[in-house]
């Protein structure tokens, strides 16, 4: 099957008063439809502005999208606009996201409206399809976002990228600011909405029992680089990296049985300003050795899982 | 009982504002041994911080008024202390650390300064031995001493937490407020964090109240759990008896909803609906609505605590229905 989405070599940097940030640093991967990436790192590892980069909210500094076989990695404004119905984006704090004047309906509207395609009634009826889709009762029709709970404004977020009825949509962080019980309900909303029109996701997270749960393939990364790309079952049983091993082993879990041994990780992660070519995880890395001082290769270790650590064969699990 | 470092009985606050009056703790019975970590748990706008700071004695009254009950600190109802005698024991003997570290720092003192103020207002001790000892708490927590005069905004994220904790910890409390501590934080840094303070209650012999709503968090660190749901506390018990024999429907719910790290299924269980709006609680059972066993009975009359098993205490009526 053809992929949706080819990503090569996607760089993000961003220039700052000490140097250059390198925010995203030679990402690739593919996508096929309805299927879901989950991207999972810690704040700062720039799992959030390559979601931005690839819809192209932030113009990438070097490297490569491919949507549906096109290039669009310098779009046109036209290009960009047409783009725009294909893929979609979901913020992670529904509370910032949505602009506090307007009503449900008017924020569900609105882009169909810039759109232009469809008459006012026909975008009065494809709105209430809407919010039935994503579960907003007709009586919120007209409430503001300050009256609502964040699951019902996140079910907002939830039908404004919809609306266009896009094939890929990144979720930055969806449920990160909800209530576990509301998490629940909207991990649920989106899965089945993935089934029903085979959507796409990209799903950035930090919450890695969320990602597992929700993801076919998992990309870890750690300061603007993948570090390890497994799927998921895979990822969480043959554990590679050495920073994955010690990501999963700090997932407090909600049992007394079982503790596991926790590998904890010594300092915080470093500055992503002018990094050295070598291993970036190397301050913290408990094996870490002279070698890792040269630039990591990614290297297939077996079909679909790959990793970037020169060590990761002499690591014993 | 003696060997309670802190009792709440029957613990009321509400917020009045100008439409509504928000009943934000109702009747509210928790205890803490010495040396104890009781977890409390619950979702946002269960009433877990204004516990806290009802201990604390740090509402804003008004809008909040502490309507009825007691909280027995070492035997002695601090809630009839007098403002004065108040100070003596905030920050000395009970202290809090806030959740969210990036606003619980004053942005222009240096963290050194704020330790050492803290410690120099509640021990008779001249400027330069807090200072020293304001050093000693920095780098207990794993921060050199010699960053003792940099401001707020040059620490990360988890390590200005680890100053709030030292802060907190400076004048050695007996019971420490741990407010969401970690939940601001990344994993890696979060299970740091849980870490050093573990380590430092072995070593000091403080009691904590633990709020979180992760349960994970709790399974790492409570000896005892209480849940907390619209204001009552619905279910309480050791560690084990929350863990393993979770008896109250929306405990059951909570866990229902967590994404399993070992678990197959395609779908989570959800609970349904949302938390009842605190200005205008039901007269019935507040979980009643969003329960799928609840009965008549239930959305008539409020049940009573039942304890099921010694120490495990939960108010629901269908525990008795299965008794």
């Amino acid at each position: 099957m053809a992929a949706l989405l080819e990503v090569n070599g996607l760089k993000k940097y961003f220039k700052s008063g000490s140097g250059m940030l390198h925010a995203v640093d030679d990402i690739s991967f593919t996508l096929e439809a309805g299927k879901t990436l989950g991207v999972v790192g810690e704040s700062g590892c720039g799992k959030t502005t390559l979601g931005r980069t690839i819809l192209h909210l932030t113009d990438p500094t070097d490297g490569e999208i491919v949507f549906e076989g096109k290039d669009i990695s310098n779009p046109t404004k036209n290009e960009l606009k047409a783009m725009r119905e294909e893929m979609q984006i979901i913020f992670q704090d529904p509370y910032s996201s949505l602009n506090p004047r307007m009503s449900v309906s008017t924020a569900i509207m609105e882009p169909l409206v810039l759109q232009g395609k469809l008459s006012k009634a026909e975008i009065r009826d494809e709105v209430k399809t809407l919010m039935d889709t994503v579960g907003i009762a007709k009586r919120f029709e007209n409430a503001y976002p300050h009256e609502l709970d964040g699951g019902r404004r996140q079910r907002i977020g939830i039908a404004r990228a919809l609306a266009l009825k896009p094939k890929f949509i990144v979720c930055d962080e969806p449920v990160s600011a909800l209530d576990v019980s509301i998490q629940a309900q909207i991990i649920n909303l989106m899965l089945d909405l993935q089934e029903e029109r085979g959507l796409a996701y990209m799903f950035v997270t930090h919450d890695l029992s969320v990602v597992k749960y929700i993801s076919n393939d998992i990309m870890v990364m750690y300061l603007g680089q993948m570090v390890e790309k497994a799927p998921a079952d895979e990822l969480f049983t043959n554990t590679l990296h050495p920073y994955t091993k010690a990501l999963l082993s700090a997932i407090p879990v909600p049992s007394i049985r079982n503790k596991k041994e926790r590998i904890i990780m010594q300092g915080e992660i470093t500055s992503p300003i002018n990094p050295k070519p070598g291993c970036r995880f190397m301050a913290r890395c408990p094996y870490a050795a002279e070698d890792c001082a040269a630039p990591q290769v990614l290297e297939e270790h077996s079909a679909n899982h790959f990793v970037a650590c020169c060590k990761y064969k002499t690591i014993k699990n | 009982m003696a060997d309670n470092i802190l009792e709440i009985r029957d613990l009321v606050v509400e917020y009045h504002t100008d439409d509504a009056i928000v009943h934000a703790v109702n009747s509210v019975n928790l205890s803490i041994k010495k040396g104890e970590t009781v977890g409390l748990v619950g979702e946002t706008g269960a009433g877990k911080t204004t516990i806290a700071r009802s201990i604390m004695r740090i509402l804003q009254t008004p809008p909040a008024k502490l309507c009825s009950g007691e909280i027995l600190f070492e035997e002695q109802n601090i809630m009839a202390l007098s403002e004065h005698d108040m100070r003596k024991i905030r920050g000395n003997k009970i202290a809090m650390i806030f959740q969210d570290p990036m606003t619980a720092l004053n942005p222009i003192e240096t963290v050194g300064f704020q330790i050492a103020e803290a410690i120099g207002l509640h021990n008779k001790i001249s400027r330069a031995e807090a200072v020293r000892r304001a050093c000693d708490m920095l780098e207990m927590v794993g921060i050199p001493s010699a960053r003792y005069d940099e401001y707020p905004h040059q620490f990360s994220g988890g390590m200005k937490q680890r100053v709030v904790i030292a802060m907190a910890l400076a004048c050695n409390p007996e019971l420490l407020l741990a407010d969401e501590p970690t939940t601001a934080l990344d994993v890696t840094i979060q299970a740091q964090v849980l870490e050093m303070m573990q380590s430092l209650k072995e070593r000091l012999g403080t009691s904590v109240l633990m709020i979180t709503h992760d349960l994970g968090v709790v399974a790492d660190c409570c000896q005892s759990v209480a849940v907390i749901y619209a204001g009552e506390i619905v279910e309480y018990g050791t560690a084990e008896h929350i863990f393993e024999a979770a008896t109250h429907p929306y405990t059951i719910g909570l866990f229902n909803s967590l994404p399993k790290l070992d678990s197959d299924a395609r779908r989570l269980i959800p609970i349904k609906g949302l938390m009842p709006d605190p200005t205008n609680l039901p007269t019935g059972c507040t979980f009643c609505e969003r329960c799928p066993d609840a009965t008549e009975k239930c959305a008539a009359e409020s049940p009573d605590v039942v304890e099921i098993a010694p120490g495990h205490l939960v108010k629901c009526f269908l525990t008795e229905v299965n008794k």
